[in-house]
């Protein structure tokens, strides 16, 4: 549900950029104001919302066990999916977080004439996969944009995403990826029933709007000639808290920055936290070994449980009859 | 049972179809026979002091609720929120990506989309959302948020009562979020409102007054356990006197009830019995705590810690060194994850050391608890049994891991290498339907009620189809496995997918294939059936 309100909303928000620069030339608010907002939403957003999981306490040690445990000598257990260490629940954080873990054993069942089969299904995990490390580069890439000098580790990844060097200017890869990742997931949303049904606008939302920054981004790069001179002089400004707004940058750049400002700011309140969420989620980030070493619930309190003299009490007679040793004779 | 014919049952499942209308359109739920638990006695909810005590109807327009019944589910959400971190990021965090989608056996069986572990938990996420979240507050149904209103509890209630715990959704989430965490929360805050289940509510009323859920009383079981011993004098020719409420003994040995009651679990309680004697273990029953499992679980944590206290307090008095639990699943996932935490430190026990081989337990070495096939598994290696697995040979096995020890333990391999040792025929079913990635029962959490055989079955259906490809394709005839509402649940799941497979527990086909020392010669199996070759005889 909510694609269309999604698609529109998205739709808004680069026509409100457009008027903004373009026809009412509110360029400071568009070059300033609102990037420097949006990045202070996000800090202050995204750090509240990880205190706020963090003051919650975890009162059980409840892993979601992947593997054999850890038991008799003999028998071997599985280190990484079902940790009995620290240091093999870091192995295990590693891969989910690097490797998307979890979503690499995704199957799919289907009913195909009363019976039911499971077989692998990878697509999800490729697109997951594909989508967020792109979108990592791409970041990663557009530091060059907030220093003056750009460090060798930003240049080489530059030159192995333009590796393949198709015509001028480059050809990222990670621009067709992530494009492609893209595609998928909406896709997903669109022609997979399941997925469709339990789809929230706030689903479609943050994938028309990083369509968007992504096609915007690519028109700048590939087909419109912005000026990157002046781009690079208004970002310098921004991260060395000079801003300035030069002359001759189109509104397409503004409607780039626009959209990437909104989904900074949108970032904290939605389900993109689950970037921060992933790392506290305790049925990964615990050991299991709750019988080896106690876990302690903080708020624990005393229950009323029956003890056995209200017990022995109700059914001496009983017991006694029956030659069961009691307490009290 | 009144049920449609197997084929009949899933042929109009179909997982893609979805409904029209969007799923916050479709209330009222509609309560179909064989989906739902009858509700709970309002003497079984009064006995352990649950709120809104009263017969509850399920299918009355009228719930008898409190006057500010919304009030208090809010406040009990909050509470939860600032509780459990788990319940507070699941709420959050999930991106709908929907893999979790066809992994629930209920989803699966049913094709109701509210199955799907994650509209599952959407049904309550949108109220946090509405209550708690800006989103929610601002942008109402677009934002993914409900109100509270009765319809929606009615709609809660249904499906939280459709959900087994069963974790295999939290399996192949990316971010581990568990269905079973909130579905346990959210039946907490049902029970705030006094929403049980009969099924449930009436074991845990039995459970705190007789220690156990069948309620069987001390001198009931004791002649239960004399009764078994006299079938293993027929079938062995060894007389046992089962210690009881034995003070001094050196361990507490703790199993589920079913085991005491029913069939196939009674021929588990023998292979206790037969296992302990033969190795000559200085252990207990006790009647007080003569539960392993726990149905308050299913209530709310405060109830399980209730129930389950009773345990270690018996440990206590009957002054045991450590304890050794029996085959059962949510028990094992109470004891290992939770019972350290609301009872410890368990600084009164001793690190358990197996007496016969000198193996200490390192993995049990805090809470002093041993699992019945640990202990086995040990047994074994340190070849103390000698097995006879000819006994066996007309059983052709399969292994059912249940829910709680594979997600919530990782107990594989123990179970497997003693039916190895024990069995002649052995074969695994489809590598996705065992161990981590294991198939429900369709019956667990409290949900084994006769009244809802329809949903069993049909949650029971990716189980049962793997065990009939090995059926098939092997010949399987057993579906051996280690809890006990397994033993209840699967046998009639087996008559209607699989006819011809049978259950049994691991510890009945231990002391089946076991030659005890000074036993006659064995014509009958634990069932009292002839051991292969012995028919004519």
């Amino acid at each position: 549900m909510g694609i269309g309100l999604a698609f529109i909303i998205v739709l808004g928000l680069i026509l409100f950029a457009y008027i903004g620069t373009d026809i009412l030339g509110l360029n400071s608010l568009f070059a300033i104001v609102i990037p420097y907002a949006a990045v202070v939403v996000f800090v202050i957003g995204f750090i509240r919302r990880v205190i706020k999981w963090g003051k919650s306490p975890v009162p059980f040690r409840i892993p979601t066990t992947a593997g054999q445990q850890f038991s008799l000598p003999w028998i071997k257990y599985s280190k990484i999916d079902n940790p009995s260490t620290g240091f093999g629940v870091a192995l295990r954080m590693f891969f989910e977080i690097f490797f998307f873990r979890s979503l690499f054993r995704n199957t799919k069942a289907e009913i195909m004439n009363g019976k039911l089969f499971v077989g692998s299904n990878k697509w999800l995990w490729i697109g997951a996969l594909a989508f967020h490390y792109s979108f990592l580069i791409i970041l990663i890439r557009h530091l060059r944009f907030f220093m003056l000098q750009t460090p060798w580790c930003i240049s080489v990844i530059d030159s192995i995403d333009s590796f393949w060097q198709i015509g001028l200017p480059m050809i990222y890869m990670t621009d067709i990826i992530i494009g492609a990742a893209l595609l998928y997931l909406l896709g997903r949303r669109i022609f997979n029933p399941q997925v469709k049904y339990i789809s929230l606008p706030s689903d479609y939302f943050p994938l028309f709007l990083i369509i968007g920054i992504i096609a915007t981004g690519v028109l700048m790069r590939y087909f419109a000639k912005v000026d990157v001179t002046a781009i690079k002089e208004l970002t310098l400004g921004l991260a060395y808290l000079k801003p300035t707004v030069p002359e001759g940058i189109g509104s397409l750049f503004y409607i780039h920055l626009f959209l990437v400002s909104v989904l900074f700011a949108y970032f904290p309140f939605s389900k993109l936290m689950h970037m921060g969420g992933v790392f506290l989620s305790p049925t990964r980030n615990l050991a299991n070994n709750n019988r080896m070493e106690r876990h302690v619930n903080p708020w624990d309190y005393p229950v009323k449980h029956r003890h056995y003299e209200e017990y022995e009490d109700e059914f001496r007679d009983k017991m006694k009859k029956a030659g069961i040793p009691v307490e009290k004779e | 049972m009144g049920l449609p014919r197997p084929e009949e049952l899933i042929s109009k499942v179909n997982l893609k179809k979805m409904p029209s209308r969007w799923w916050m359109d479709t209330l009222p739920v509609e309560f179909k026979p064989g989906f739902y638990c009858y509700g709970a006695k309002g003497k079984n909810l009064e006995y352990v002091n649950f709120p809104n005590a009263r017969d509850f109807h399920v299918t009355d327009e009228d719930w008898r609720l409190p006057d500010d019944w919304k009030k208090i589910v809010i406040e009990g959400i909050k509470q939860r929120i600032e509780r459990f971190r788990t319940f507070h990021v699941f709420m959050d965090i999930c991106v709908r990506c929907g893999a979790c989608a066809d992994k629930c056996h209920f989803f699966i069986g049913t094709g109701d989309p509210k199955n799907m572990p994650v509209l599952r938990a959407e049904l309550l996420r949108s109220v946090y959302r509405k209550y708690f979240t800006t989103g929610g507050k601002l942008f109402g149904r677009n934002g993914g948020a409900r109100d509270l209103d009765i319809n929606v509890l009615k709609e809660l209630w249904y499906y939280f009562y459709q959900c087994t715990e069963c974790r295999r959704c939290s399996l192949f989430c990316p971010y581990g979020i568990d269905t079973a965490e909130i579905t346990i929360i959210a039946r907490e805050l049902l029970n705030l409102l006094g929403l049980n289940t009969d099924w449930i509510s009436g074991p845990v009323a039995n459970c705190y007054r007789t220690g156990n859920h069948l309620g069987i009383e001390p001198h009931t079981m004791k002649s239960t356990l004399e009764f078994m011993c006299n079938d293993i004098e027929d079938i062995t020719g060894i007389k046992i006197d089962p210690p009881i409420n034995k003070k001094g003994a050196e361990i507490l040995f703790v199993t589920p009830s079913g085991d005491l009651f029913a069939d196939p679990g009674i021929y588990n309680a023998m292979g206790y019995m037969m296992l302990f004697h033969e190795i000559g273990l200085d252990y207990t029953w006790s009647t007080f705590a003569s539960e392993g499992g726990n149905f308050g679980f299913f209530t709310s944590m405060e109830m399980a810690k209730r129930l389950h206290t009773k345990i270690y307090e018996e440990a206590k008095r009957l002054k045991v060194k450590w304890i050794i639990g029996g085959e059962c699943g949510h028990m094992w996932r109470v004891w290992h994850q939770y019972h350290n935490t609301w009872y410890g430190p368990v600084d009164f026990l001793e690190e358990p050391v197996s007496p016969i081989t000198g193996t200490k337990f390192e993995n049990a070495k805090s809470n002093k608890i041993v699992h019945i096939s640990e202990f086995t598994a040990d047994l074994i290696r340190h070849g103390v049994l000698k097995f006879d697995k000819s006994r066996n040979d007309n059983l052709i096995v399969t292994f059912h891991d249940s829910c709680n020890p594979s997600r919530g333990m990782g107990l594989f391999e123990e179970p497997r290498y003693i039916i190895k040792n024990v069995c002649n025929h052995f074969y695994e079913m489809p590598d996705e339907t065992i161990r981590e990635q294991t198939f429900c029962c369709g019956g667990g959490s409290g949900l084994n009620a006769g009244e809802i055989m329809e949903l069993r079955m049909r949650g029971g259906f990716p189980r049962a189809n793997a065990v009939r490809y090995v059926h098939e394709k092997f010949g399987v005839n057993t579906l051996a496995n280690i809890c006990a509402i397994d033993r209840a649940t699967l046998p009639p799941l087996m008559d209607y997918w699989v006819p011809g497979v049978r259950v049994s527990g691991v510890t009945e086909l231990v002391a089946n294939a076991m030659i005890m020392k000074g036993e006659k010669e064995r014509t009958m199996n634990l069932r009292m059936e002839p051991l292969p070759g012995k028919e004519e005889e």
